[in-house]
């Protein structure tokens, strides 16, 4: 596997006057060139937080970033702010959430788009907006040579994180940050999206790290997946074999509560208890312990004591989990549903 | 847009009508008789009743405010005696419409007073807001990107200081060390553009329109510093970071642009309040604006000349308003007029 990014024991950390957030915090994983990285969690686990320090988003802030992002070889968090400036939009490039916040509302759809492409090549204004529209009609929206002069609030939501691709896509970036692209969506349009992606992604050979809470996101475009909690991976592997093999009761929490078309409508789900840990002063050993109901069967106050490490799962070196249980089958759902 | 104009400003004739009814009926209800004060110390109830109808004050006041009207619509003359301007037409002055009213203490017609006093304030208002303008963005802008450093302290600490201080005292203070007693500058006079040309125009203008902008600056350094700090926390900040731009794009073409919106609307409403006349700082430097024409009108009771400055200020704001209205729909993309 040609690690075309290597991120190796990541941390942010956010100084407070309470006392420090480690809102990332040692954070490792690996994607390779035309792949699909899909980091799943909780709102608060951390995953945008680790993200945006890829994109250096952090510069010139009151954060703390240490560790190794290593992009093609070159360590992000030693390079200049300069140095990081060129290479945002150029070789990594972002999609946001909400595409009506994340777009200036008083530049045209075509200006904003437009600049991204200026910026990182000396052409005319004429020129960038022959690539805009080549670019706004590959990813789909209709009379792209009139669209190009709207301004976004004249967009609907899926043309608009249409356009958002677009501008992610204009610079051919090799790797591309999706921070839940389709939440902000209506569902129907949530899928054209994603094929969206599937397809440009073919195209241009891109990587993509997918955000998501939404394990079907997860499962329709991810190759690998990274669980995370309270700042940490706690379960990452292949997708296919993570989500039918979970070792983790975090994952089997998530899992069980999506709800399953096919079962009987009376099924109820199953939420997991509790709430997210604080990041300020996150629980002793394991931090999903408080939550989880399976830590009377580690012996002794493991769970509560000793922070477990990530390690290979029974199913082979490629599938790590963070975990004390020795026996990771997962319970039968009707076991889950009495417990 | 062109209907939605023309509404706005039938909208605000109505009002104009709405503000001369009120002062009318403000005017009469002070416990003042103006009568009175016209005719002076040693004054007998006799002269005082010839007094009051040769200033048509005994005249009920729905009929005072119905010859107002007259006076704007069709013009009057004063005094309104038929059989005086064919016997002596030169003791008649006549007032074309749209006619503010006559003035019997400065024996000449609103129009007159106001034709040369809004020039006076129009000029300090003007060189006050360029002032203001470019050194409250400034300001804000450099507080704003410099947040918590010792800049942003020291510029928010200043507009504190400008704030606390009232205009007389200022007005005084720079009357008296930068005139007076160091000679630094020469005493300001006002000098009209016709008189004295730009240079002597200005020059005489700058410390009376600094004293008045300095509070304003204060102002709107605060504001743009926090219309620009919150613009900063919005999501197309990210963006625009994250596509690479530099800083400056980001803070100018991206942040201050969304910042600037609501300072317009300020400035509009500021400016059109300072069009009716700067009472304070025209009163210490003796600048013969309206606001100076409003102080010596309502000392002196003398209701056509108040009407007229009244009418006068609110047309300059309900005007304004429309303005600042209008260039929302050319600043903000997403406003559109109807």
């Amino acid at each position: 596997m040609d690690n075309f990014l290597s991120v190796r024991d990541l941390r942010v950390h956010f100084p407070t006057p309470d006392g420090v957030v480690k809102a990332t915090d040692g954070l490792s994983y690996d994607l390779a060139k035309g792949k699909t990285l899909g980091i799943v969690g909780e709102s608060g686990s951390g995953k945008s937080v680790s993200s945006s320090a890829i994109l250096g988003l952090h510069r010139g802030t009151s954060a703390q970033v240490s560790g190794q992002i290593l992009l093609e070889g070159t360590d992000l968090l030693t390079i200049t702010d300069e140095e990081m400036r060129l290479r945002r939009g150029k070789e990594v490039a972002m999609i946001f959430q909400d595409p009506l916040s994340a777009m200036h509302p008083y530049y045209t759809v075509g200006n904003q788009i437009g600049e991204a492409y200026r910026v990182h090549h000396d052409v005319s204004k004429k020129a960038a907006r022959t690539r805009v529209i080549e670019m706004l009609e590959l990813v789909g929206i209709p009379q792209p040579d009139r669209r190009v002069d709207d301004y976004p609030h004249q967009f609907s939501g899926g043309m608009r994180q249409r356009a958002m691709i677009a501008m992610a896509l204009i610079n051919d970036p090799g790797l591309v940050i999706a921070d839940e692209p389709t939440t902000a969506l209506d569902v129907t349009v949530q899928a054209q999206i994603l094929d969206l992606l599937q397809q440009l992604q073919k195209e241009f050979n891109t990587g993509i790290i997918i955000i998501t809470h939404d394990l079907g996101v997860v499962a329709e475009m991810a190759d690998d997946v990274l669980v995370m909690y309270a700042g940490k991976a706690v379960e990452y592997g292949p997708t296919k074999e993570l989500l039918t093999h979970p070792e983790m009761p975090y994952t089997w929490g998530l899992l069980s509560s999506v709800p399953d078309l096919t079962a009987d409508v009376e099924e109820k789900l199953v939420p997991i208890p509790g709430t997210p840990p604080s990041l300020l002063s996150p629980p002793s050993g394991c931090a999903f312990h408080p939550r989880c109901r399976y830590k009377d069967q580690v012996a002794g106050d493991l769970c509560v004591t000793q922070q477990p490490d990530l390690t290979p799962g029974s199913r082979g070196p490629g599938h790590l989990k963070r975990c004390h249980l020795t026996d990771p089958t997962v319970p039968n759902e009707e076991e889950v549903a009495q417990s | 847009m062109w209907a939605y104009i023309v509404r706005r400003l039938f909208i605000g004739v109505a009002l104009l009508l709405a503000l001369t009814l009120v002062t009318f009926v403000l005017f009469f209800a002070a416990p003042v008789d103006p009568a009175r004060y016209a005719c002076g110390k040693n004054c007998s109830e006799e002269q005082r009743d010839q007094a009051r109808a040769a200033l048509g004050y005994d005249k009920p006041v729905y009929e005072q405010w119905g010859l107002f009207m007259k006076g704007v619509v069709a013009g009057r003359d004063f005094p309104a005696d038929e059989e005086l301007r064919a016997a002596a037409p030169e003791v008649v002055t006549h007032c074309a419409a749209p006619c503010l009213g006559y003035s019997h203490l400065n024996s000449a017609t609103v129009n007159d007073l106001v034709v040369d006093a809004a020039p006076v304030s129009i000029s300090l208002a003007l060189v006050a807001l360029v002032m203001w303008l470019v050194g409250g963005v400034l300001f804000g802008i450099l507080a704003a990107v410099f947040k918590g450093s010792f800049i942003d302290r020291g510029i928010v600490g200043l507009t504190l200081v400008a704030y606390a201080f009232p205009t007389f005292f200022i007005a005084v203070f720079f009357l008296k060390y930068l005139s007076v007693k160091w000679e630094l500058w020469p005493y300001p006079t006002y000098i009209s553009l016709e008189d004295g040309g730009v240079a002597s125009w200005l020059g005489n203008l700058l410390i009376p329109a600094f004293t008045l902008a300095l509070v304003f600056m204060a102002g709107y350094v605060r504001m743009t510093r926090a219309f620009m700090l919150e613009s900063m926390t919005e999501d197309y900040i990210r963006t625009a970071k994250s596509k690479g731009l530099k800083q400056r794009s980001v803070l100018f073409k991206h942040g201050l642009r969304a910042a600037l919106t609501p300072l317009v609307t300020m400035t509009g409403l500021d400016f059109a309040t300072l069009l009716g006349g700067a009472i304070i700082t025209e009163s210490v430097f003796a600048y013969p604006g309206l606001g100076l024409l409003t102080v010596q009108a309502s000392d002196a009771w003398d209701l056509p000349t108040v009407i007229g400055v009244v009418v006068l200020a609110g047309a300059f704001v309900i005007l304004m308003n429309i303005i600042v209205d209008i260039s929302y729909a050319f600043i903000d993309p997403r406003v559109r007029l109807g």
